[in-house]
């Protein structure tokens, strides 16, 4: 596990909700618009693809073997589906590539293998998410992160602010962030260093 | 008691970085980096250390290039 990084916000103790939790199946709790935008776009993607799901599988038609317009519905309706997913999702997309007026710029270096070792984390640390210097940045500004590695492939990822984005060696990334409460944010390399 | 002075009065700060530039709209800022580096330093040949506009340059490529990216430029730009 390489590259281990944390935002951390204002001066408050490790206060662990933007933490993963054992077993988690959802996302982490909100803190950026843009990670907002994703999260209601997965669950209004969700409600409908389970609604569909579900009215759909109470026709069953046992002795039905031909039906040109019931081949003509769900030929075209699933494109619709999937139209109806591509336009919000686009917009989303794209609306998260833009950088605009950034207050503050963080720069992020990619490195192989950080890791605090056991030893050194305190009480209820998060071994292999703790670090020992902490990032400190403002809430409310919009934050330009430049992203870039120094060894081989990486990936700067904090789940609560919706951040993923590649740390490439010989290339600058960038992405943004505006961060709408004080936290701890974890986050870790998602990317198999390397490949 | 001079750290509750301190308190009281709250120090204001202006954050500012390098903004938007419609050369380089793309998630790729490697080449923002380079030519602002660039830039600033014609601009010094051109105009001499003092000249202010050049400390937009300056500002700009402070803000992007990495350390490290900075300090591997100056032997490309000998003539």
């Amino acid at each position: 596990m390489c590259s281990n990084y944390l935002v951390r916000l204002n001066s408050t103790p490790s206060i662990l909700l933007d933490a993963p939790a054992p077993w988690q199946i959802g996302f982490q709790d909100v803190a950026s618009p843009g990670f907002e935008g994703i999260v209601s776009l997965h669950d209004s993607i969700m409600f409908y693809l389970i609604l569909i799901l579900v009215t759909k599988s109470g026709i069953v038609y046992k002795y039905l073997n031909h039906g040109t317009l019931i081949e003509l519905i769900w030929t075209i309706s699933p494109a619709l589906v999937l139209i109806a997913i591509a336009f919000p999702s686009f917009k989303l997309l794209y609306t998260l590539d833009e950088v605009i007026d950034p207050a503050l710029t963080v720069k992020v270096t990619g490195h192989q293998c950080y890791m605090v070792p056991e030893s050194d984390l305190e009480e209820g640390q998060l071994r292999l998410l703790d670090v020992d210097n902490r990032l400190m940045v403002p809430v409310n500004t919009h934050i330009r992160f430049i992203v870039t590695s120094t060894d081989v492939l990486h990936d700067f990822a904090v789940p609560s602010l919706g951040i993923k984005i590649d740390a490439t060696p010989g290339r600058l990334n960038q992405t943004s962030a505006l961060i709408e409460r004080t936290g701890v944010f974890y986050g870790q390399c998602s990317e198999l260093c390397g490949v | 008691m001079a750290e509750a002075a301190a308190e009281e009065k709250p120090v204001k700060r202006i954050l500012q970085t390098v903004g938007f530039d419609a050369r380089f709209p793309n998630t790729n800022q490697t080449r923002h980096c380079f030519q602002s580096y660039i830039d600033y330093h014609k601009c010094v040949n051109a105009k001499g250390e003092d000249f202010a506009p050049c400390k937009q340059f300056f500002r700009a490529y402070k803000s992007l290039c990495p350390k490290r990216e900075a300090g591997k430029f100056p032997a490309s730009l000998e003539p």
